[in-house]
This record gives structure tokens, C-alpha cells and sequence, in this order.
């Protein structure tokens, strides 16, 4: 049997989805509408799972005190109300696709020290959702 | 290979303490958790039985035997009880979501026949669940 405690957290942030060394026709081409250059946003709802073992003195895989505030510290204090392509450093080379946020925020997540992140899962919308699963030998 | 999951909700009461611990030590650990009069949650459980459809009826198994034996086994034993006072297999650990899984699981994964048991998850609150899965078998690493 194997165990992971998912948590759920959200935070409002814009992003703009564009490459600097192409073309406006061809930013719009590849990224419709998210390449609008005022920006948009969405609320972001985010998912942090976390394995390992049961502490049996406390009944938990990591106390949500510590993996709330750990989160807070890496990923809401900065990501809450951002405008992502210029606020958050990984953007500044690389383009704030959900699929890069996830795999951004695991990363700012790795030295979580109590348990293993298991994964980070954002919805972008009602509609769509993305994941990012740790490779299983890390 | 076919996966089938059915939703089911219970409500119940805990809170958590280590009698091993000071007074101070469970305040800290568990915060508001430690209050001793419990408190409660709608717990959502979702349980997914993973096989091959049988030829004959195309089903991995029948939802209404699923659906018996979770009412036996779930609803009858934890919806609207207090998880610290009248479920015997909680005796003597501390009722989180973690620990309630497991139980679950252990109680589930022998009463299922057809098809196996392959994942359930347990909602304490929207914002907050527990996946408890197979371990992948030795061949499969």
C-alpha cells in the first residue's frame, strides 16, 4: 500500500504567453489570445501531494502546519496576485504555459524536509488541468 | 485494463491527541485538532476497482455488490460515529485522514472479488485528501 497526502491551495496571477525573439504574428499564431500583450490572468488552483511514511505518534505523512506554511513561503507569497512572465525569476527565460508553473513550483517545492513531493497538479480553469508527477527515482 | 470508481459520502467526528504527549505538545502538534470535544467533517470517499470487463456482462464487477459492501463496511461503520470512540480498527491511533485511509484499505482491498482494488481516495475537505494505492509490484519497478 502506498500513501500521499494532497493538499489544495489557490492564488489569482496573470501571465502573458509570448517569445520575445518571434515575430507579433507569430507569437499570436502559436498562442492565440494568451499572447495579448495587456496580459491576463486566471485563479489558479494548485495541488501539492506529498509521500512517505505515517509518523504513528502523530497519525500523518507531514504535518499541513508545515507543509502550509512551507508552501506559503515558496510558492503563494510570491505567486499570489503576480504578473508571472515579470515577478516570478523562472520566467524571465522560459514562458509561464501552466505546464512550466508546475513544474516551476515543484521545484521551488524539492526541499520540502518532512516528506517526498509526490506531484504539483494545477487547474488553470475549470477546464483545464495539468500535472507534474516526480520522477520516480528522485 | 478498465477502471470503476464509485463516490460515497460519510459524516463523522474526531479530533486528534497522543496521550504520549504533554498537554502542550499535542496543542502544538495538532493545533485547533486537539480540541477534545471533536469536531467534524463530511469525509467523500472514492473507491476504484481497476480488471477486464467480463465478456458476458461487460462489467469489471457489479456496482450494486460495490455499492453493498460499501455500505456494510464504510457507511455502517463510520457515518455518524465519532472516529476515536466507536471504530475499532482507529483504536489507538490518531483518526487523520492518513490513518483513515489505510484502515479503509484494509478493509476493502480482501472484499473485493472481481476486478482488484486499486486506489481509494479520501476527501476530508475539498482542500484536502489522501490517495492510498497498491504497492507497484516488484516486477513493475
Amino acid at each position: 500500500m502506498k500513501l500521499s497526502l494532497w493538499r489544495r491551495y489557490s492564488f489569482p496571477a496573470s501571465h502573458r504567453l509570448f517569445r520575445q525573439e518571434w515575430s507579433e504574428q507569430e507569437n499570436e499564431r502559436i498562442f492565440g489570445k494568451c499572447a495579448n500583450p495587456y496580459s491576463h490572468g486566471h485563479n489558479y488552483a494548485l495541488e501539492v501531494g506529498v509521500t512517505g511514511p505515517v509518523d504513528p505518534a502523530t497519525g500523518m505523512i507531514a504535518n499541513l502546519a508545515d507543509l502550509d506554511g512551507f508552501v506559503q513561503q515558496k510558492v503563494l507569497d510570491a505567486f499570489d496576485h503576480a504578473y508571472m512572465n515579470e515577478q516570478i525569476p523562472e520566467f524571465r527565460k522560459c514562458v509561464p504555459t501552466t505546464e512550466n508553473v508546475c513544474r516551476v513550483i515543484f521545484q521551488r517545492l524539492a526541499g520540502f524536509s518532512y516528506a517526498r513531493i509526490e506531484g504539483v497538479r494545477i487547474e488553470e480553469t475549470g477546464k483545464n488541468s495539468f500535472e507534474y508527477a516526480a520522477p520516480s527515482n528522485s | 485494463m478498465i477502471r470503476v470508481t464509485r463516490k460515497l459520502e460519510f459524516s463523522a467526528a474526531h479530533f486528534y491527541h497522543n496521550p504520549d504527549f504533554s498537554a502542550e505538545e499535542n496543542r502544538r502538534v495538532f493545533g485547533k485538532c486537539n480540541n477534545p470535544h471533536g469536531h467534524g467533517h463530511n469525509y467523500v470517499l472514492e473507491v476504484t476497482v481497476a480488471g477486464e470487463p467480463d465478456p458476458k456482462t461487460g462489467m469489471v464487477l457489479d456496482l450494486k455488490e460495490l455499492k453493498e459492501i460499501l455500505d456494510r463496511e464504510v457507511t455502517q461503520r463510520m457515518d455518524h460515529r465519532h472516529l476515536n470512540y466507536e471504530v475499532p480498527e482507529l483504536t489507538g491511533k490518531i483518526p487523520t485522514c492518513e490513518e483513515i485511509a489505510m484502515v479503509l484499505w484494509r478493509i476493502l482491498e480482501p472484499k473485493i472479488h472481481q476486478g482488484h482494488l486499486d486506489r481509494i481516495r479520501l476527501y476530508e475537505s475539498p482542500d484536502l485528501f489522501v490517495d492510498c494505492t497498491a504497492e507497484p509490484s516488484k516486477d513493475a519497478r
